[in-house]
């Protein structure tokens, strides 16, 4: 049996809750498609600081799942399942296949977000979740009193390095540069906090250990010298990669993978949106994510009144 | 049995490790948010392998032998045993659809 929906949304991060949010006030029939956690990288994020309307700040798990109440309460149906592909069919239809069926949707839109960079070195992917780590709020508090290393130099590095001091005995956080990125408040806080301390100009070659991560081999990209460090945990903040594989072959993406969008997130494709972290210039916050996934809900509103006409009137 | 029993350091031996059926174990903690989000997921799987599969959860907080044992480093994580035995592991969230695929592979080996 294949489904029809007004709309499609493919990833129930904030962009997309907030496009279903909208598109199913707008009595539009709404699905979205989710793989994996619903709010998508706010889910494991420990407090949400930077959200207007909680002075107090709001733990992330709690925020997602008051975006998922407010999509469903207008009527939008969730799906956890992984969309395989999505086909413009000659009627200016969409087809999507997911791992649990086929659908069609008049219109698009894709907020598939972002994914951790990895290292690409031996022994990160056979330790992990045996001491690789890409959430310090997920997996820190199982390096009680151990030492740990952070890989990388940004927000998320030093963010998740001075989380992990409130268990682990000490935090190294390894930056292959002589100078940090990260904003100026966080890098105060990381230099002032006595657990942590910094190798600059080094990357991490190989994490080694036996059942579970025991050490990680070092090299200074200045001096070339090499050199191993004990530690029971790594843990790799080194920046994002977009979801895009899906928009391949079907939008244009810049050379980082982002998908090419105009001011309205629409695509080259007429009724195919993209927004969130899976487009191209995007701030890459809570809030520019939501507001992305407000303007693609509004914009594909304006292409399905000009392609099917209003909404059934309610009732 | 509908919902997964809880079970310790104390009585993961008798209660797991001797498990006449095979059983699957929920390693989680309070403070996890994919583990909530996965525990509703585990309850349903309860109730459609009842009969065939004894389900189980783990708090880690209380219980930290039992999880440094297996070389715990990350939660969720479901590990399967079989006539006490490791037979399969799985760590962090997986959609319901991912969790059975693998519970049955487990099941059929």
């Amino acid at each position: 049996m294949t489904l029809e929906y007004d709309v499609a949304i493919v990833g129930a991060g904030v962009a997309g809750l907030t496009a279903a949010i909208y598109s199913s006030r707008a009595r539009r029939r709404t699905v979205v498609f989710e793989r994996e956690l619903v709010g998508g990288q706010i889910a494991t994020t420990d407090r949400v600081e930077n959200y207007p309307g909680f002075p107090e700040g709001i733990g992330g798990l709690e925020l997602a799942q008051r975006f998922q109440q407010q999509a469903e309460r207008f009527g939008a149906e969730l799906r956890y399942e992984s969309v395989e592909s999505i086909e413009r069919l000659p009627d200016g239809r969409f087809r999507l296949v997911t791992t649990a069926g086929d659908y069609r949707a008049a219109a698009v839109i894709v907020t598939a977000g972002a994914q951790h960079r990895k290292l690409g070195v031996p022994g990160e992917q056979e330790f992990a979740g045996k001491g690789v780590s890409y959430c310090a709020t997920c997996d820190g508090a199982f390096f009680r009193d151990q030492d740990v290393v952070v890989v990388g130099g940004g927000d998320a590095a030093l963010d998740e390095g001075i989380f992990l001091t409130r268990f682990a005995r000490s935090v190294t956080i390894i930056h292959r540069r002589a100078q940090l990125r990260a904003s100026a408040v966080l890098q105060q806080r990381a230099f002032a906090n006595e657990r942590i301390r910094f190798l600059f100009d080094t990357v991490v070659t190989a994490i080694e250990g036996g059942e579970v991560v025991e050490r990680v081999r070092l090299r200074n990209v200045r001096t070339g010298e090499e050199s191993v460090l004990p530690a029971a945990g790594v843990f790799i903040f080194i920046g994002q990669v977009p979801n895009s594989h899906l928009l391949a072959g079907l939008v244009e993406l810049d050379e980082g993978g982002h998908a090419k969008v105009d001011l309205e997130m629409q695509t080259s494709v007429p009724g195919l949106f993209v927004a969130g972290d899976v487009r191209w210039k995007a701030a890459r916050q809570l809030v520019s994510a939501a507001g992305d996934g407000a303007t693609a809900a509004i914009a594909a509103e304006r292409y399905l009144q000009e392609h099917l006409g209003p909404p059934p009137l309610e009732g | 049995m509908a919902e997964p029993r809880d079970v310790t350091d104390a009585t993961f031996e008798s209660e797991v490790l001797k498990s006449d059926l095979p059983a699957l174990v929920d390693f989680w903690a309070p403070w996890c948010g994919p583990c909530r989000m996965i525990a509703p997921i585990v309850a349903e799987l309860s109730a459609e392998y009842a009969g065939k599969v004894n389900f189980f959860k783990l708090n880690t907080d209380e219980n930290p032998s039992t999880p440094a044992k297996y070389g715990i480093r990350s939660i969720p994580s479901l590990l399967i045993f079989k006539n006490g035995q490791l037979k399969g592991t799985i760590v962090g969230f997986r959609p319901k659809s991912d969790l059975k695929k693998r519970l049955d592979e487990v099941l059929a080996s």
